[in-house]
């Protein structure tokens, strides 16, 4: 009996949490996130107190892999920063940002009616994290003299008076990597601009450590901090319809690791 | 000479870099912009060695028969692709280049990065186990914070989520900044040893 439970077929396992993590997001299982993390409010804040028109600068640091995580921050974010009508640039220092970014931008832009080159613009991906935040601390042409599109941003009315961080109100990174530690060293240390960074849940104890020292104004943690943005920003999207599935395989993997526990302690005590 | 050369070049640059930071006269600071313009034309370099490494290993699979070198072949073939599509079209937002790279490897990836889940769930079934008093704590507070990063654990009881921020903030950013001390001395003494000659792994010969 005590046996069983100390070896179950992993496949069972599998095939529980294929059901935890598709039925709640099948049946549209809709659990609001509940208590603002204090780190997400501050974010929220830090956008609401801006200036309307104040460009804000966000780094789409992450691919495919962290999309289910970090997207719905994006979209959050840009929501809530285009219909603030802040501007909205866009950067990526990962190779597969580009995408991540025009996918938020132009799907959002869509619904509040904001125009690409006006409000907001998609910059692109240059290699080399630390020279590029440092280029943009002398003049942001050095290291993005076109966006995307291969369009000069001097053309683009939304870059009109933007020359480096004294001219943008705040930098957020979206990463699955270790950029936010760039954005905190090169860009806030010698240029003093405000960072925030919205990361997935197993990198967030990384950035605690600079939260306390106010390097970074806020934050966005995992799946649960875009649900809370969403929440903020009074737009249930994906970071909200994620919570359901992401409760239940929680409670699943708890129950597992308890019975894997009682299992362990009935055996070992029997022999 | 070999040996030599690099390891004089290595020093005079990083000497220089250490140098500017203190002083900050113009010259230094145009010099230190220069150099951050090289890195990242030099970074780009790296794109080559990438592609060479990922040819060598191929098609050497391919050559030898290994097993799997089936997947090897589509490895290959979808590079040519992308890289014909991109050449041809351009990857602006909304080409073939950004329409494939949207609709298949986003699709690809995310998928290979989902089956994380099952294999997370299937190791902490297996391995965490309360054996000692340490494993204990570290069960307990792996439960805490689990329960705290979801809206259910406020529901099974309301200062859950109070209990992990709380785990967040004192303890593991206790560690963690012990952590980061550690590797920055550790980051120190190792960019001496390369500044000095006394590190020369990094030249592909050992010490």
């Amino acid at each position: 009996m005590w046996e069983k439970l100390l070896f179950f077929d992993r496949r069972i396992i599998f095939v529980f949490i294929a059901i935890a993590v598709w039925v709640p997001f099948l049946t549209q299982l809709e659990l609001p996130p509940g208590q603002t993390n204090p780190r997400t409010q501050a974010l929220y804040d830090a956008i609401e107190n801006l200036p309307p028109r104040t460009p804000v600068m966000v780094a789409f640091d992450y691919g495919p892999s962290g999309m289910p995580e970090v997207h719905p921050m994006a979209k959050a974010l840009t929501r809530h920063i285009l219909s603030r009508n802040l501007r909205l640039l866009g950067v990526a220092l990962a190779l597969t940002g580009p995408p991540m970014c025009q996918d938020a931008f132009s799907s959002v832009s869509q619904d509040l009616d904001k125009q690409e080159g006006v409000d907001w613009v998609n910059l692109g991906y240059k290699p080399q994290p630390v020279a590029v935040i440092t280029q943009i601390g002398e003049d942001i042409r050095r290291a993005f003299p076109e966006d995307a599109q291969e369009r000069a941003i001097d053309e683009l009315p939304v870059m009109a008076g933007i020359h480096n961080y004294d001219d943008i109100g705040l930098v957020i990174d979206l990463a699955t990597g270790n950029t936010p530690g760039a954005w905190i060293v090169y860009a806030h240390g010698p240029y003093k601009v405000k960072v925030a960074a919205g990361v997935t849940g197993v990198m967030a104890t990384d950035y605690y450590p600079f939260l306390q020292t106010g390097q970074m104004i806020g934050m966005l943690n995992g799946l649960k901090g875009a649900a809370e943005y969403e929440e903020l920003i009074n737009h249930r999207d994906l970071g909200t319809l994620g919570m359901g599935s992401q409760s239940v395989a929680h409670l699943l993997i708890i129950l597992f690791v308890t019975l894997g526990n009682v299992g362990y302690f009935a055996f070992t005590r029997r022999r | 000479m070999r040996l030599h050369i690099p390891i004089g070049l290595g020093f005079l640059a990083g000497a220089f870099m250490i140098v500017q930071f203190f002083v900050p006269h113009p010259s230094f600071e145009e010099s230190y912009k220069a150099l951050m313009d090289w890195t990242m034309i030099i970074g780009a370099f790296a794109l080559v060695l990438g592609l060479q490494s990922l040819f060598r290993t191929h098609i050497d699979k391919i050559r030898r028969r290994r097993q799997g070198y089936g997947y090897s072949f589509v490895a290959l073939i979808s590079f040519a692709v992308m890289f014909m599509v991109g050449i041809v079209h351009g990857a602006k937002p909304g080409s073939l280049f950004d329409w494939l790279f949207m609709n298949v490897q986003v699709p690809l990836e995310a998928t290979i990065f989902s089956l994380l889940a099952f294999f997370i769930a299937s190791a902490a079934y297996r391995t965490f186990r309360a054996r000692t008093p340490e494993a204990t704590i570290l069960l307990l507070t792996a439960v805490v914070v689990m329960l705290g990063r979801v809206p259910i654990g406020e529901f099974i009881y309301a200062q859950v989520p109070e209990a992990t921020e709380w785990i967040m903030s004192v303890p593991t950013v206790a560690a963690k900044r012990g952590i980061m001390f550690g590797v920055a001395l550790g980051v120190i003494a190792t960019s001496l040893r390369i500044l000095l000659g006394i590190e020369r792994s990094h030249l592909g010969g050992g010490r």
